[in-house]
């Protein structure tokens, strides 16, 4: 475990030096100007507006880092023949992508807990007050935390045999149609054969169901969130990165490096 | 008797390439060799020979099609052999984003080192490196040189039992290939086992215990850099004085070169005391007569040389 530990702090190093959490200016930029506008508009929906715009910002800029550094995680240090030093340490191959993935985990956690904060300071200069009932933006900043562990998972399983850039496409893709996955189940109701049924039945359930985390409309009015669907969701997010992250560790540890 | 360090028996390496991998390239064909304990081993050969491949093939990198290869009496499959250890990259490259102690900090963590421990090692490789004054700079400011340093510096950080070194001497200057020779010595004298792969002859002669010269994947021929290229006599060499104003003329003399202050000539063996007649005739004082053996170099450039003919022939007859 501790060396897991190494590979994922020093994968956390990285992103900050590589000033990936510099992201978090230009949500505090966005911030402010949304905080300021907001107050001027002042019709009682200032929250709502503050609330959806805060929770957008950070799923976004989440799953652009979760993206585009979940894909670099592997596929760079190939590039770059870092690896072949690191690997010449008493390290499994499954050793190091769980780590890397882990210090990518970490590095979203702390921008994910740094934009809450600043998504908090906005609420308070608009609202002049925070409520318990403001704790419901917390659920959901943290099922946005959930949904962009699966989404470096997936990102590193199709780094693992593609290139970066299909690795992108296909991780973007199945992000997409992950959205999709309730209306996609929904087809077995309309007129389609029992074949085609049966197809979109079975693609449903192996899509990663990312409309599951979307709770912002019920964050931005203050509608409480189940604590069951928090748990089901959490123990969703790890069974399914547990699959993809054993999928990837089954393809790299028998991929021959440059 | 004590196993090998290193066993391979029958080491293959095919990577499949063309449209739809349907194409195979033989980068290694059935390499079957051993370094003893102990042992300096010099793998030579021109760029592209599967040098490389082999070491990667060792250190798990890349897998074999064919084959199987042990180290320290464990399969290289397995990892917790990493422990004892030591292994350079060819052209090495290390996180830029990093200072060389911590990219050293960073790999003595895999070996649970405490952090005592750990900085006096990162302290200790980074002089023995000639780092100690570059140890807080980042990476990405290093020239190729000073990345062989830190390569050399990680590969030894945990005082493995034996080390592996793909190109050493690579980027290099002077100072920097005698230093990488020094440190090479000094690791034979604590008994290490060194495997180090390299295109620099003289390296491998200084260095190596016994040497493997592979060319177009296939292991050549193996053994002590001067039995590999046979004692056989290729010829003689006189050194001579000759007083100033005396004609050059005669067969052989004809044929001698200035060297510093007197002649040099290389005869054929078996014309050797037909030249000493005619020099002493010639009323010349011979200074030294010496045999002229094969060079590592010699045989190497021909197996090179007979390697790339037979690929030109190939390509000629399109086979």
């Amino acid at each position: 475990m501790s060396r897991v530990l190494t590979v994922a702090r020093n994968t956390f190093r990285e992103a900050v030096r590589d000033r990936v959490l510099y992201n978090l200016v230009f949500f505090a930029l966005l911030m402010m100007a949304a905080a300021v506008i907001v107050g001027q508009i002042s019709m009682d929906i200032e929250t709502v507006v503050m609330i959806s715009l805060g929770l957008s910002a950070i799923s976004l800029i989440g799953l652009l880092i979760a993206v585009f550094t979940g894909v670099g995680l592997v596929s760079k240090e190939i590039d770059k023949r870092t690896l072949h030093a690191v690997l010449a340490r008493p390290l499994q191959r499954w050793e190091f992508l769980l780590g890397k993935f882990t210090g990518l985990v970490m590095t979203l956690a702390v921008n994910t807990a740094a934009m809450a904060a600043g998504l908090f300071l906005a609420l308070l200069v608009v609202k002049h007050s925070l409520v318990r009932g403001d704790s419901v933006v917390l659920v959901a900043v943290f099922l946005i935390l959930l949904k962009l562990m699966l989404v470096v998972a997936l990102a590193m399983l199709f780094s693992c045999f593609t290139s970066p850039l299909l690795a992108i496409l296909f991780t973007g893709g199945i992000y997409v149609a992950g959205l999709f996955v309730s209306e996609l189940r929904s087809l077995q109701v309309t007129n389609l054969t029992p074949q085609m049924q049966k197809f979109f039945a079975v693609i449903s359930y192996i899509l990663p169901n990312f409309g599951n985390y979307d709770v912002m409309g019920a964050a931005a009015h203050g509608r409480g969130i189940a604590g069951r669907l928090v748990i089901y969701n959490t123990l969703y997010t790890l069974l399914y990165c547990a699959i993809v992250l054993g999928a990837a560790s089954v393809i790299f540890s028998r991929k021959d490096l440059k | 008797m004590p196993s090998p360090a290193i066993e391979t028996e029958s080491l293959a390496k095919e990577y499949p390439h063309g449209f739809l991998h349907l194409k195979k390239k033989t980068s290694l064909e059935g390499l079957t060799m051993q370094v003893q304990e102990g042992e300096v081993f010099g793998l030579l050969g021109p760029n592209g020979a599967g040098k490389s491949t082999t070491i990667k093939l060792l250190m798990g990198i890349i897998f074999p099609t064919a084959g199987s290869a042990r180290m320290l009496d464990k399969p290289v499959s397995d990892v917790s052999m990493h422990r004892e250890i030591g292994y350079l990259p060819e052209q090495p490259y290390f996180y830029d984003y990093l200072t060389a102690a911590e990219v050293l900090d960073y790999f003595a963590r895999f070996h649970g080192y405490s952090g005592a421990e750990r900085g006096e090692r990162v302290e200790r490789m980074l002089k023995k490196v000639g780092l100690e004054t570059a140890g807080k700079i980042q990476l990405r400011k290093y020239s190729k040189g000073m990345l062989q340093r830190v390569g050399l510096a990680q590969a030894i950080l945990h005082d493995p039992k034996l080390v592996i070194l793909d190109e050493p001497m690579s980027g290099l200057d002077p100072v920097g290939r005698r230093e990488v020779r020094d440190i090479i010595l000094e690791l034979k004298n604590a008994g290490k086992t060194i495997l180090f792969s390299t295109h620099i002859l003289s390296d491998a002669e200084v260095l190596c215990d016994r040497v493997g010269v592979i060319a177009g994947g296939k292991l050549r021929g193996v053994g002590a850099p001067g039995a590999i290229v046979g004692m056989k006599t290729v010829g003689m060499e006189i050194l001579f004085e000759l007083a100033e104003g005396k004609a050059m003329a005669g067969k052989f003399l004809a044929t001698a070169s200035k060297s510093g202050g007197g002649y040099r000539l290389s005869v054929a063996e078996k014309e050797l005391y037909e030249a000493l007649d005619e020099l002493s005739e010639a009323g010349a004082k011979i200074i030294a007569v010496t045999q002229i053996k094969p060079t590592l170099e010699d045989f190497f450039m021909e197996l090179v040389g007979k390697e790339r003919a037979q690929a030109a022939a190939v390509e000629v007859s399109g086979k």
